[in-house]
Formats: C-alpha cells, structure tokens, sequence
C-alpha cells in the first residue's frame, strides 16, 4: 500500500494525499482548513479493506500526519506554542485534558443539538425581516422655552475672528544673501554653499539658494556639483565685481 | 375540540386577548410579554393572563396555529400534524445541511459566546472561519462586538432564530454543561497511562 496514493475526500481537499502534502508545503491549501482526523480515518478504513497491517505504510503515515500535525498546531497557535512549551509536563497533560474536555462536551452539545433539530423538524414559523415599529421613545418633561432662548443665544453670538498672524513665512530678501555671497568672493575665489548656509532655517536656506541661482544667471558665478546630493561649490568669475549692485531689489514673497 | 372558540366576547380579558393574538399573528419574530404590553398599551400582568388563555386556545391539537414560548417570546408556529403538508409548500433553508463542523461550531458559540474565531479554533483545533461565515449567513449566530484583548477579534453570539430554530426558550434551555461528558479525570487518567507507557 502505497501512503501517498492515499484517496483523501476532505471538505477542503479532494484528491492524493501527495497533493495535499505538495499543496500545503507550497502554502497553496491553508493546513488550518483541513481536518487532519478525517485522513486518519480514511488511512484506516483503507487497511482495514486490504484485511492486513502493512508495518511500512504506517510507519510512513505516521511519520507524514505527526509531520502535518505539528505544522498545523505552529500554525493554529503560533503564540501559545510556546506558552506551552514553558509548562511543566504535568501541567502541560493537566492542559491537554482540560482541552479534550472541552472538546469532548463541545461534541455531545453539538449532538444534542442535532438531535433537537431532527425532533424538532416539524416546526414551522414564520420567518422573514422583523416588521416591528421602532419604539417610542419616552418624551421630555415640559421643558421652558426662556431656557432653550437662552441656550440659542450662546450658540447663535459670532466667535471672536482668528488671527492668523502667527501662520505667515516671513522671507528674508534674496539681496541680503547677494551681498553676503558677494562679500565671501572677495575674500576668496570659491565656497561650498552647504558651509555657507549652515545653521540657517529652512526658508532662510531657500532664499539662499535663490540666491545662488540669481548669482549664476547673471554670470558671476558657476556652479559645480559632482552628483546629485553632493556639495555645491560656487565659483568666482571675473564678471563678479563689475555686476556688483544688481538685482539688489530682488525680494521672495510668501506664494 | 373540547370547548367553542369565543372569539366574540365583551370580556376584557377576552377582548385584550384578540389585541394580543392579532399583534402575535402580524409579527415575525418572538414577541416578549413587555413588547405586547407596550403594543397593547395594557400591563404586564394582564397580558400574561391573555397569553394564558391563548394558549390554551391554540394548543397542539386543538388548532391549526400553535402559541409557544420560544426565544424569548411568545410566537405562533404551525401544528405539527401540519408539517407535512407545510414542508410541501416551504423550505426549512436555515437548517438544511448544516454539517457536523457548523453543529460543534454553534454549541460552542451557544455556550461560550460571545467568543472569537480564533476561541472557536482553540476548541475544535480547526479553522472556523468558512463555518461562522456560513453559520452568520443563516441568520443563526451574529456578531456582538470585538474582544479587545484578542486584537479587536470579532465576537459572536447565538440569534433569537438559533433557539426559534431549535425549539429552544432560551439559551437556559441547553443541557447543563457540566451534564455533558467532559470525562476530563478519564482523559486525564488515559493520558498519564500513555506517558508511563513511553520510553523515557
């Protein structure tokens, strides 16, 4: 008898039990969906045709479903997995115990239920959406109009306006930093603008780079920069004097 | 039948008991003693006494209609000697098929609800979530929330139509749990004999 051949007819798997052990190693077929005891059960139904203990197939198959039995109980209980493994083995069975209880009332409440159901299958009701008017609901006590005046009033006042003062950029001019630039020049021939700019705000440093950028549309300057991210350095050119006083009213505004 | 119908009375008991089986005969769902005393604008007490007297009007074999007590409320069902000519002209779809996995999972939502999927799975030690979604579309159980120490789990709970399914008064109305076969000394003791039997 060949364990791998095994027909299985689960209701989340029909086929080879090959397949499913290639389906649920391949995480096709979600392990936690099938049940294990029924390929147990259908293991045995088939030796029991065949009329012999064939001692190969199951050890084979119990090697194969406690392989799949650990992988579903990880799967199932990831965290108490290890909960478990922190108990001692006496409170560990005391556990495991108290878990097949419960499963096994489970499983005479569900046949009782079963039983209820076939004993009442003679029962037949009305069934459908329920018509029932919403209930009504208890009314105020006489309330005084004044009162409910007066809470209008509060409401209906105009909230005193919002200053929005505080929201407003304010720009520093971009001549400032024309001149500042132009001061360093003189002194040398090139700067790296990070240097320059550093310890700077935010905007302060974009009006800086305005003002780099103004500086290079007028020819006093060219840039170099060896890739992107990488340091600015600003070179002098001659025109860099001569243009000295230019531009000087350039102002950046708030968009 | 053993007395005449007096549909016809100036009795007030009577009269309120015409009010409390025409609101029972509109209704689809078990109506409480309170809900018929606010439809009825009458008081508690004396519905119950109408009830009484429907009862007795509409018990198994006196009648084609049946007044029970089932889910809560008082609802009317059809005879039982009825049943076959009703299951020729109506499905019963909120049972029909219901598998063993969709019985374990309603008794443990029965008696353990509200409880989460994965609650359900720690007991089956299967999934649950293809059975509650089937056991939610037949109207049998029904969300009540989420548990907030399990993630925000959603939480489910048995319906009214699980115990009017059921023939059940309430949920009180399920055998006792520790009247089901927990046998957990004899498990217990069967798992303790197959430790000593390993090799250590």
């Amino acid at each position: 008898m060949i364990v791998r051949e095994l027909e299985l007819d689960l209701d989340a798997f029909e086929g080879p039990f090959d397949l499913l052990l290639t389906l649920v190693l391949r995480e096709e077929l979600e392990l936690a969906e099938v049940d294990v005891a029924e390929i147990v059960l259908a293991f045995c139904s088939r030796l029991e045709e065949r009329g012999r203990l064939d001692l190969d197939a199951c050890g084979e198959f119990l090697v194969l479903v406690a392989a799949l039995l650990e992988l579903k109980a990880r799967g199932l209980f990831p965290e108490e997995a290890l909960e478990l493994s922190e108990l001692e083995p006496e409170e560990a069975a005391e556990e495991l115990a108290r878990r097949l209880a419960d499963y096994r009332r489970m499983k005479e409440a569900a046949a009782w239920l079963s039983e209820r159901l076939e004993g009442e299958s003679e029962r037949f009701f009305r069934l459908g959406p329920a018509p029932l008017a919403p209930r009504v609901e208890r009314q105020l006590a006489a309330q005084d109009p004044e009162r409910l005046g007066a809470a209008l009033r509060l409401l209906a006042t105009e909230p005193p306006s919002l200053s929005l003062g505080h929201m407003a950029l304010r720009f520093p001019p971009v001549s400032q930093f024309l001149e500042r630039f132009r001061a360093v020049l003189r002194r040398r021939r090139r700067f790296d603008f990070e240097s320059e700019v550093e310890g700077l705000s935010r905007v302060e440093a974009a009006v800086a780079f305005l003002a780099m950028l103004e500086l290079r549309k007028a020819g006093e300057v060219s840039l170099e920069q060896a890739s992107s991210f990488a340091p600015i350095r600003v070179l002098g050119t001659r025109a860099s004097t001569a243009k000295e006083g230019v531009d000087s009213q350039w102002i950046a505004r708030s968009a | 039948m053993d007395r005449p119908l007096r549909l016809i009375s100036a009795n007030p008991v009577d009269r309120l008991a015409r009010v409390v089986e025409a609101l029972l005969v509109v209704a689809s769902q078990p109506l409480s003693v309170e809900d018929l005393a606010v439809a009825a604008n009458d008081d508690a007490e004396r519905i119950e006494t109408a009830l009484r007297l429907l009862s007795e009007r509409y018990g198994e074999g006196r009648s084609g209609i049946v007044l029970e007590q089932v889910a809560g409320g008082w609802a009317f069902r059809a005879s039982r000697e009825a049943a076959e000519a009703c299951a020729r002209l109506f499905e019963r779809p909120v049972e029909r098929g219901l598998s063993g996995a969709a019985m374990e999972t309603l008794a443990i939502v029965a008696y353990f609800g509200p409880c989460t999927r994965p609650d359900i799975a720690r007991i089956r030690g299967i999934a649950a979530d293809s059975v509650v979604a089937g056991l939610v579309e037949r109207g049998l159980i029904a969300e009540a929330g989420r548990d907030a120490e399990a993630a925000g789990a959603i939480r489910y709970r048995t319906t009214p139509l699980f115990e009017r399914v059921f023939g059940l008064e309430s949920l009180a109305a399920l055998p006792r749990l520790d009247d089901l076969g927990g046998e957990a000394d004899v498990i217990r003791e069967r798992l303790e004999a197959v430790a000593e039997k390993r090799p250590a």
